[in-house]
Protein backbone atom coordinates (compact mmCIF):
# COMPACT_ATOMS: atom_id res chain seq x y z
CA UNK A 1 0.00 0.00 0.00
CA UNK A 2 0.96 3.67 -0.39
CA UNK A 3 -0.28 6.50 0.77
CA UNK A 4 -3.13 8.29 -0.50
CA UNK A 5 -2.06 11.98 -0.15
CA UNK A 6 1.55 11.74 -0.05
CA UNK A 7 3.30 8.32 -1.02
CA UNK A 8 4.38 7.21 -4.66
CA UNK A 9 2.15 5.20 -6.74
CA UNK A 10 -0.87 6.06 -7.97
CA UNK A 11 -3.05 8.98 -6.05
CA UNK A 12 -6.32 9.26 -5.57
CA UNK A 13 -6.46 12.21 -8.05
CA UNK A 14 -5.34 10.05 -10.66
CA UNK A 15 -8.75 7.73 -10.44
CA UNK A 16 -10.82 11.05 -11.11
CA UNK A 17 -11.15 11.65 -14.95
CA UNK A 18 -11.03 15.24 -14.79
CA UNK A 19 -14.78 15.54 -15.92
CA UNK A 20 -16.30 18.08 -13.39
CA UNK A 21 -19.44 17.09 -11.95
CA UNK A 22 -22.40 18.62 -11.82
CA UNK A 23 -23.93 17.40 -8.25
CA UNK A 24 -25.21 20.07 -6.04
CA UNK A 25 -22.93 21.94 -3.82
CA UNK A 26 -22.91 19.99 -0.62
CA UNK A 27 -24.07 17.09 -2.02
CA UNK A 28 -22.79 14.26 -0.29
CA UNK A 29 -21.67 12.45 -3.71
CA UNK A 30 -18.64 14.45 -3.96
CA UNK A 31 -17.27 13.22 -0.78
CA UNK A 32 -18.23 9.43 -1.54
CA UNK A 33 -16.02 9.81 -4.92
CA UNK A 34 -13.14 11.34 -2.66
CA UNK A 35 -13.69 8.25 -0.43
CA UNK A 36 -14.03 6.11 -3.57
CA UNK A 37 -10.55 7.23 -5.24
CA UNK A 38 -8.72 7.38 -2.26
CA UNK A 39 -10.24 3.70 -1.56
CA UNK A 40 -8.22 2.57 -4.98
CA UNK A 41 -5.62 4.49 -4.40
CA UNK A 42 -5.01 3.18 -0.87
CA UNK A 43 -5.50 -0.61 -2.77
CA UNK A 44 -2.76 0.31 -5.62
CA UNK A 45 -5.44 -1.10 -8.11
CA UNK A 46 -4.94 0.32 -11.51
CA UNK A 47 -7.25 1.98 -13.20
CA UNK A 48 -7.77 -0.75 -16.45
CA UNK A 49 -8.56 -3.27 -13.65
CA UNK A 50 -11.57 -1.49 -12.32
CA UNK A 51 -15.08 -1.28 -13.47
CA UNK A 52 -17.59 0.93 -12.05
CA UNK A 53 -20.85 -0.06 -13.07
CA UNK A 54 -24.23 1.78 -12.48
CA UNK A 55 -27.53 2.65 -13.27
CA UNK A 56 -29.49 6.04 -13.16
CA UNK A 57 -29.57 8.93 -11.38
CA UNK A 58 -27.73 11.40 -9.45
CA UNK A 59 -25.38 9.00 -7.94
CA UNK A 60 -25.44 6.56 -10.70
CA UNK A 61 -22.84 9.25 -12.56
CA UNK A 62 -20.06 8.08 -10.76
CA UNK A 63 -18.36 6.14 -13.32
CA UNK A 64 -18.33 9.42 -15.40
CA UNK A 65 -16.09 10.74 -12.87
CA UNK A 66 -13.36 8.21 -12.44
CA UNK A 67 -10.72 7.29 -14.74
CA UNK A 68 -11.25 3.32 -14.54
CA UNK A 69 -13.78 1.33 -16.69
CA UNK A 70 -17.39 2.48 -16.21
CA UNK A 71 -20.56 1.58 -17.86
CA UNK A 72 -23.62 4.13 -16.68
CA UNK A 73 -26.35 1.75 -17.41
CA UNK A 74 -30.13 1.25 -17.07
CA UNK A 75 -32.39 2.02 -14.33
CA UNK A 76 -31.97 -0.67 -11.76
CA UNK A 77 -29.65 -2.93 -13.59
CA UNK A 78 -26.34 -1.87 -11.92
CA UNK A 79 -26.21 -5.22 -10.05
CA UNK A 80 -27.60 -7.50 -12.87
CA UNK A 81 -24.57 -5.42 -15.62
CA UNK A 82 -21.83 -6.01 -12.64
CA UNK A 83 -22.73 -9.83 -11.92
CA UNK A 84 -22.24 -10.46 -15.69
CA UNK A 85 -18.98 -8.22 -15.58
CA UNK A 86 -17.82 -10.07 -12.72
CA UNK A 87 -18.40 -13.46 -13.54
CA UNK A 88 -17.34 -13.22 -17.54
CA UNK A 89 -13.73 -11.21 -16.05
CA UNK A 90 -13.59 -12.72 -12.30
CA UNK A 91 -9.96 -10.74 -12.49
CA UNK A 92 -11.24 -7.33 -12.25
CA UNK A 93 -12.56 -5.16 -9.81
CA UNK A 94 -15.96 -4.39 -9.82
CA UNK A 95 -17.91 -2.25 -7.93
CA UNK A 96 -21.38 -0.95 -8.35
CA UNK A 97 -22.69 2.57 -7.54
CA UNK A 98 -25.93 4.04 -7.32
CA UNK A 99 -28.30 5.71 -4.97
CA UNK A 100 -31.28 4.09 -2.97
CA UNK A 101 -34.38 4.68 -5.51
CA UNK A 102 -32.37 3.18 -8.32
CA UNK A 103 -31.15 -0.05 -5.78
CA UNK A 104 -34.14 -0.80 -3.47
CA UNK A 105 -36.97 0.09 -5.77
CA UNK A 106 -36.78 0.11 -9.37
CA UNK A 107 -33.50 -2.31 -9.01
CA UNK A 108 -35.05 -3.76 -5.87
CA UNK A 109 -35.12 -7.33 -6.86
CA UNK A 110 -32.03 -7.50 -8.45
CA UNK A 111 -30.64 -5.98 -5.19
CA UNK A 112 -32.65 -9.41 -3.39
CA UNK A 113 -30.92 -11.97 -5.35
CA UNK A 114 -27.40 -10.43 -5.82
CA UNK A 115 -27.78 -10.48 -2.30
CA UNK A 116 -28.38 -14.32 -2.31
CA UNK A 117 -26.27 -14.99 -5.73
CA UNK A 118 -23.00 -13.43 -3.20
CA UNK A 119 -20.68 -12.39 -6.43
CA UNK A 120 -17.57 -10.88 -5.64
CA UNK A 121 -18.31 -7.72 -5.91
CA UNK A 122 -18.85 -3.93 -4.04
CA UNK A 123 -22.03 -2.24 -3.97
CA UNK A 124 -21.93 1.33 -2.66
CA UNK A 125 -24.90 3.12 -2.35
CA UNK A 126 -25.65 6.46 -1.36
CA UNK A 127 -28.59 7.13 -0.04
CA UNK A 128 -30.21 10.42 0.48
CA UNK A 129 -33.51 8.57 1.01
CA UNK A 130 -35.18 10.86 -1.71
CA UNK A 131 -35.37 11.11 -5.72
CA UNK A 132 -33.50 13.76 -6.60
CA UNK A 133 -32.63 13.68 -10.54
CA UNK A 134 -36.84 14.11 -10.80
CA UNK A 135 -37.02 16.84 -8.21
CA UNK A 136 -37.64 15.03 -4.85
CA UNK A 137 -40.12 12.27 -4.98
CA UNK A 138 -39.83 9.80 -2.01
CA UNK A 139 -37.85 6.98 -2.45
CA UNK A 140 -38.24 3.69 -1.19
CA UNK A 141 -35.92 4.36 2.11
CA UNK A 142 -38.39 7.96 3.09
CA UNK A 143 -39.29 7.89 6.55
CA UNK A 144 -43.51 7.36 6.36
CA UNK A 145 -43.89 11.00 7.18
CA UNK A 146 -42.05 13.20 5.07
CA UNK A 147 -44.21 15.79 3.86
CA UNK A 148 -42.13 17.63 1.31
CA UNK A 149 -42.69 15.72 -1.72
CA UNK A 150 -45.03 16.83 -4.10
CA UNK A 151 -46.33 13.23 -4.86
CA UNK A 152 -46.80 12.49 -0.99
CA UNK A 153 -47.82 15.51 0.71
CA UNK A 154 -49.55 13.72 3.50
CA UNK A 155 -45.96 11.15 3.81
CA UNK A 156 -45.64 8.41 2.46
CA UNK A 157 -47.68 6.62 5.35
CA UNK A 158 -45.73 3.40 4.97
CA UNK A 159 -42.46 1.93 6.77
CA UNK A 160 -39.17 2.39 4.56
CA UNK A 161 -37.05 -0.48 3.21
CA UNK A 162 -34.35 -1.65 5.23
CA UNK A 163 -31.67 -1.85 3.22
CA UNK A 164 -28.75 -3.60 5.86
CA UNK A 165 -31.50 -6.07 7.21
CA UNK A 166 -32.75 -7.06 3.87
CA UNK A 167 -28.86 -7.49 2.79
CA UNK A 168 -28.80 -9.94 5.96
CA UNK A 169 -31.72 -11.76 5.47
CA UNK A 170 -30.62 -11.96 1.40
CA UNK A 171 -27.02 -13.56 2.39
CA UNK A 172 -24.78 -10.59 1.21
CA UNK A 173 -21.72 -11.39 3.12
CA UNK A 174 -20.26 -7.57 4.16
CA UNK A 175 -22.41 -4.93 5.30
CA UNK A 176 -21.49 -1.89 6.56
CA UNK A 177 -22.72 2.10 6.54
CA UNK A 178 -20.90 5.22 6.13
CA UNK A 179 -21.64 8.69 6.28
CA UNK A 180 -20.35 11.06 3.38
CA UNK A 181 -19.91 13.12 6.35
CA UNK A 182 -16.40 11.18 7.18
CA UNK A 183 -14.50 10.67 4.14
CA UNK A 184 -11.80 8.67 5.03
CA UNK A 185 -13.77 6.49 7.45
CA UNK A 186 -15.46 5.74 4.33
CA UNK A 187 -12.87 5.10 1.78
CA UNK A 188 -11.87 2.61 5.19
CA UNK A 189 -14.41 0.90 4.90
CA UNK A 190 -14.75 0.85 0.92
CA UNK A 191 -11.62 -0.79 0.92
CA UNK A 192 -12.44 -3.82 3.60
CA UNK A 193 -15.70 -4.32 1.86
CA UNK A 194 -13.76 -4.84 -1.90
CA UNK A 195 -10.96 -6.77 -0.20
CA UNK A 196 -14.12 -9.07 1.75
CA UNK A 197 -14.92 -12.02 -0.76
CA UNK A 198 -18.12 -12.08 -1.81
CA UNK A 199 -21.55 -9.42 -2.12
CA UNK A 200 -20.32 -6.29 -0.08
CA UNK A 201 -23.10 -3.82 0.72
CA UNK A 202 -21.82 -0.10 1.72
CA UNK A 203 -24.71 2.21 2.42
CA UNK A 204 -23.33 5.67 2.60
CA UNK A 205 -25.80 8.45 4.33
CA UNK A 206 -25.72 11.29 1.80
CA UNK A 207 -27.49 14.58 1.80
CA UNK A 208 -29.46 15.52 -1.09
CA UNK A 209 -28.74 19.04 0.39
CA UNK A 210 -31.03 20.53 -2.27
CA UNK A 211 -34.97 18.26 -1.34
CA UNK A 212 -33.51 17.30 1.87
CA UNK A 213 -31.85 20.31 3.46
CA UNK A 214 -32.14 18.97 6.70
CA UNK A 215 -30.33 16.18 6.10
CA UNK A 216 -27.02 18.87 6.14
CA UNK A 217 -27.31 17.55 9.80
CA UNK A 218 -27.05 13.90 9.48
CA UNK A 219 -23.21 14.78 10.08
CA UNK A 220 -24.10 16.09 13.73
CA UNK A 221 -25.87 12.44 14.15
CA UNK A 222 -23.97 9.69 12.69
CA UNK A 223 -21.67 8.03 15.64
CA UNK A 224 -20.01 5.34 15.47
CA UNK A 225 -21.38 2.31 16.14
CA UNK A 226 -20.79 0.89 19.63
CA UNK A 227 -19.69 -3.25 18.49
CA UNK A 228 -17.82 -4.66 16.39
CA UNK A 229 -18.54 -6.12 13.44
CA UNK A 230 -19.86 -10.05 13.28
CA UNK A 231 -19.87 -12.89 11.74
CA UNK A 232 -23.01 -14.53 13.26
CA UNK A 233 -25.83 -13.23 10.72
CA UNK A 234 -28.34 -13.92 14.49
CA UNK A 235 -26.52 -11.21 16.85
CA UNK A 236 -26.40 -8.65 13.42
CA UNK A 237 -29.93 -8.80 12.85
CA UNK A 238 -30.78 -8.19 16.59
CA UNK A 239 -28.19 -5.52 16.44
CA UNK A 240 -29.99 -3.70 13.68
CA UNK A 241 -33.27 -4.25 15.43
CA UNK A 242 -31.48 -1.73 17.72
CA UNK A 243 -30.53 0.19 14.53
CA UNK A 244 -31.95 4.26 14.16
CA UNK A 245 -30.45 3.90 11.28
CA UNK A 246 -27.44 6.28 12.06
CA UNK A 247 -24.92 4.27 13.19
CA UNK A 248 -21.77 3.58 11.09
CA UNK A 249 -19.23 1.41 10.71
CA UNK A 250 -19.03 -2.29 9.77
CA UNK A 251 -21.63 -4.46 10.78
CA UNK A 252 -21.49 -7.77 9.38
CA UNK A 253 -18.71 -10.18 7.92
CA UNK A 254 -20.09 -13.15 6.57
CA UNK A 255 -17.81 -16.31 5.54
CA UNK A 256 -19.96 -17.87 2.64
CA UNK A 257 -17.54 -18.45 -0.98
CA UNK A 258 -18.69 -16.05 -3.52
CA UNK A 259 -20.32 -17.12 -6.72
CA UNK A 260 -18.36 -17.99 -9.59
CA UNK A 261 -19.68 -20.43 -12.34
CA UNK A 262 -16.84 -21.96 -13.76
CA UNK A 263 -16.43 -20.85 -17.42
CA UNK A 264 -16.60 -23.08 -20.35
CA UNK A 265 -13.93 -23.26 -22.56
CA UNK A 266 -15.49 -22.76 -25.71
CA UNK A 267 -15.94 -19.83 -28.27
CA UNK A 268 -11.98 -18.90 -29.33
CA UNK A 269 -13.02 -16.34 -32.12
CA UNK A 270 -15.32 -14.25 -33.89
CA UNK A 271 -16.22 -16.74 -36.30
CA UNK A 272 -17.01 -19.06 -33.84
CA UNK A 273 -19.44 -16.32 -32.23
CA UNK A 274 -20.74 -15.48 -35.50
CA UNK A 275 -22.15 -19.42 -35.67
CA UNK A 276 -23.62 -19.16 -32.77
CA UNK A 277 -25.76 -16.63 -33.55
CA UNK A 278 -26.36 -17.72 -36.88
CA UNK A 279 -30.29 -17.90 -37.72
CA UNK B 1 -14.96 6.59 11.79
CA UNK B 2 -11.60 7.40 12.40
CA UNK B 3 -10.41 6.51 16.00
CA UNK B 4 -10.02 9.65 17.75
CA UNK B 5 -9.28 8.53 21.36
CA UNK B 6 -5.98 7.95 21.04
CA UNK B 7 -3.08 10.38 21.93
CA UNK B 8 -1.45 12.45 18.75
CA UNK B 9 1.75 11.79 20.54
CA UNK B 10 1.14 8.32 20.12
CA UNK B 11 1.73 8.96 16.48
CA UNK B 12 3.80 12.12 16.02
CA UNK B 13 6.95 11.60 17.67
CA UNK B 14 9.51 12.36 15.18
CA UNK B 15 9.73 15.49 12.65
CA UNK B 16 9.54 13.29 9.71
CA UNK B 17 5.45 12.11 10.95
CA UNK B 18 5.35 15.67 11.85
CA UNK B 19 6.35 16.59 7.73
CA UNK B 20 3.70 14.25 6.79
CA UNK B 21 0.69 15.52 8.36
CA UNK B 22 1.54 19.04 7.44
CA UNK B 23 2.16 17.95 4.03
CA UNK B 24 -1.04 15.73 4.21
CA UNK B 25 -3.14 18.70 5.73
CA UNK B 26 -1.86 21.12 2.76
CA UNK B 27 -2.70 19.05 -0.07
CA UNK B 28 -6.03 18.09 0.44
CA UNK B 29 -6.31 22.31 1.14
CA UNK B 30 -5.21 22.15 -2.48
CA UNK B 31 -7.82 18.62 -3.60
CA UNK B 32 -10.72 20.76 -1.91
CA UNK B 33 -10.11 24.56 -2.82
CA UNK B 34 -9.76 23.14 -6.60
CA UNK B 35 -13.06 20.96 -6.08
CA UNK B 36 -15.04 23.75 -4.95
CA UNK B 37 -13.76 26.02 -7.52
CA UNK B 38 -14.81 23.05 -10.18
CA UNK B 39 -18.31 22.85 -8.14
CA UNK B 40 -18.83 27.01 -8.56
CA UNK B 41 -17.82 26.87 -12.04
CA UNK B 42 -20.49 24.12 -13.01
CA UNK B 43 -23.45 26.47 -11.00
CA UNK B 44 -22.21 29.58 -12.76
CA UNK B 45 -20.83 31.32 -9.77
CA UNK B 46 -17.46 32.70 -11.05
CA UNK B 47 -16.66 35.17 -8.84
CA UNK B 48 -16.42 32.30 -5.80
CA UNK B 49 -14.72 29.81 -8.19
CA UNK B 50 -12.15 32.08 -8.59
CA UNK B 51 -11.89 32.53 -5.27
CA UNK B 52 -11.24 29.17 -4.51
CA UNK B 53 -9.21 28.41 -7.52
CA UNK B 54 -7.09 31.63 -6.02
CA UNK B 55 -6.70 29.71 -2.36
CA UNK B 56 -5.89 26.53 -3.75
CA UNK B 57 -3.04 28.09 -5.25
CA UNK B 58 -1.67 29.42 -2.03
CA UNK B 59 -1.96 26.44 -0.21
CA UNK B 60 -0.38 24.71 -3.81
CA UNK B 61 2.59 27.40 -2.15
CA UNK B 62 2.06 26.07 1.20
CA UNK B 63 2.83 21.81 -0.05
CA UNK B 64 5.98 23.67 -1.69
CA UNK B 65 7.18 24.94 1.24
CA UNK B 66 6.68 21.65 3.00
CA UNK B 67 7.76 19.81 0.43
CA UNK B 68 11.10 22.17 0.96
CA UNK B 69 11.37 21.70 4.66
CA UNK B 70 11.11 17.83 3.88
CA UNK B 71 14.52 17.33 1.25
CA UNK B 72 16.27 14.73 2.58
CA UNK B 73 14.24 13.28 4.86
CA UNK B 74 12.41 10.18 4.44
CA UNK B 75 8.56 10.52 5.49
CA UNK B 76 6.68 7.78 6.63
CA UNK B 77 3.67 6.56 4.43
CA UNK B 78 0.33 6.86 6.02
CA UNK B 79 -3.14 6.31 3.94
CA UNK B 80 -5.41 9.06 3.81
CA UNK B 81 -7.60 7.23 6.78
CA UNK B 82 -4.22 6.35 9.10
CA UNK B 83 -3.85 10.01 9.95
CA UNK B 84 -5.49 11.05 13.09
CA UNK B 85 -6.60 14.29 12.56
CA UNK B 86 -7.98 14.52 16.83
CA UNK B 87 -11.27 15.62 16.80
CA UNK B 88 -12.13 14.52 12.94
CA UNK B 89 -12.13 12.11 10.43
CA UNK B 90 -10.72 14.69 8.07
CA UNK B 91 -7.57 16.87 7.74
CA UNK B 92 -8.42 20.34 9.29
CA UNK B 93 -8.68 21.88 6.43
CA UNK B 94 -10.18 19.27 4.27
CA UNK B 95 -13.64 18.78 5.64
CA UNK B 96 -15.39 21.30 3.75
CA UNK B 97 -17.68 19.99 0.64
CA UNK B 98 -20.36 19.63 2.64
CA UNK B 99 -20.92 23.37 3.96
CA UNK B 100 -21.06 24.64 -0.08
CA UNK B 101 -23.94 26.66 -1.10
CA UNK B 102 -24.03 27.42 -5.13
CA UNK B 103 -25.52 30.52 -3.80
CA UNK B 104 -22.32 31.07 -1.65
CA UNK B 105 -20.54 34.64 -1.65
CA UNK B 106 -16.75 35.23 -1.13
CA UNK B 107 -17.35 36.29 2.30
CA UNK B 108 -19.05 32.28 2.92
CA UNK B 109 -15.21 31.24 0.59
CA UNK B 110 -12.82 32.84 3.25
CA UNK B 111 -14.97 32.18 6.36
CA UNK B 112 -14.41 28.29 4.98
CA UNK B 113 -10.67 28.93 4.55
CA UNK B 114 -10.38 30.82 7.57
CA UNK B 115 -12.23 27.70 10.04
CA UNK B 116 -9.89 25.45 8.34
CA UNK B 117 -6.84 27.73 9.28
CA UNK B 118 -8.27 27.80 12.61
CA UNK B 119 -8.58 24.32 12.85
CA UNK B 120 -5.06 23.76 11.77
CA UNK B 121 -3.90 26.33 14.47
CA UNK B 122 -5.60 24.05 16.76
CA UNK B 123 -4.79 20.51 15.67
CA UNK B 124 -1.07 21.71 16.01
CA UNK B 125 -1.06 23.52 19.27
CA UNK B 126 -2.31 20.05 20.57
CA UNK B 127 0.82 18.39 18.75
CA UNK B 128 2.89 21.12 20.52
CA UNK B 129 1.43 21.21 23.72
CA UNK B 130 1.28 17.16 24.04
CA UNK B 131 5.05 16.68 22.30
CA UNK B 132 7.70 14.14 23.85
CA UNK B 133 10.08 15.29 21.31
CA UNK B 134 11.63 18.99 22.01
CA UNK B 135 12.46 18.84 18.17
CA UNK B 136 8.52 18.17 17.38
CA UNK B 137 7.30 20.58 20.04
CA UNK B 138 9.48 23.25 18.32
CA UNK B 139 8.04 22.30 14.24
CA UNK B 140 4.42 22.20 15.66
CA UNK B 141 5.23 25.76 17.30
CA UNK B 142 6.30 26.92 14.38
CA UNK B 143 3.83 25.50 12.31
CA UNK B 144 1.22 26.93 14.66
CA UNK B 145 2.31 30.69 14.30
CA UNK B 146 2.45 29.88 10.69
CA UNK B 147 -1.75 28.81 10.07
CA UNK B 148 -2.18 31.66 12.83
CA UNK B 149 -0.82 33.68 10.23
CA UNK B 150 -3.17 32.81 7.51
CA UNK B 151 -5.80 32.99 9.59
CA UNK B 152 -5.03 36.66 10.06
CA UNK B 153 -4.16 37.34 6.66
CA UNK B 154 -7.84 35.92 6.02
CA UNK B 155 -9.78 38.08 8.23
CA UNK B 156 -8.00 40.76 6.66
CA UNK B 157 -9.14 39.94 3.18
CA UNK B 158 -12.62 38.75 4.15
CA UNK B 159 -13.10 42.21 5.85
CA UNK B 160 -13.45 43.40 1.87
CA UNK B 161 -16.30 41.87 1.58
CA UNK B 162 -19.63 42.67 3.24
CA UNK B 163 -21.02 39.92 5.62
CA UNK B 164 -23.89 38.31 3.46
CA UNK B 165 -27.70 38.63 5.19
CA UNK B 166 -29.02 35.77 6.22
CA UNK B 167 -31.35 35.47 3.45
CA UNK B 168 -28.43 35.08 1.16
CA UNK B 169 -29.34 31.50 0.21
CA UNK B 170 -32.31 32.70 -0.67
CA UNK B 171 -33.16 31.97 -4.55
CA UNK B 172 -36.33 33.06 -6.07
CA UNK B 173 -35.82 31.14 -9.22
CA UNK B 174 -34.56 27.77 -7.85
CA UNK B 175 -33.12 25.65 -10.74
CA UNK B 176 -34.75 22.65 -9.48
CA UNK B 177 -38.17 24.10 -8.27
CA UNK B 178 -40.34 21.41 -6.79
CA UNK B 179 -43.45 21.13 -9.35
Amino acid sequence: MTNATTGTGLKAREYKSGIKPVWCPGCGDFTVLGSLTKALSGLQIAPENVAIISGIGCSSRMPTYLSTYGFHGVHGRALALATGLKVARPDLTVIATGGDGDGFSIGGNHFLHTCRRNPDMTYIVMDNQVYGMTKGQASPTTEPNWEKGKLTPSGTGINPFQPLVIALASGANFIARCSSSDQNGTARTIVEAIRHPGFSLVQVLSPCVTFRPEQRDWKKLVQPAPVEATSDPARAARRLLTDKGLFTGVLFKGNRPPYQPLLEPGIDNIAELDEEFRL
Amino acid sequence: MTDNTRNPTQLIGTTEELLAYSLALEEEAVERFTELAEQMEVHNNHEVADLFYKLAEIEGKHVENVRRASRGKELPNLLAWEFDWIDQGESPEGGFLEDAHYLMQPWHAIELAKQGEQRAVAFFKHVANNATDKEVEKMARELVAEEQEHVELLEQWQERFPKPDDDWDDDLDPPTILE
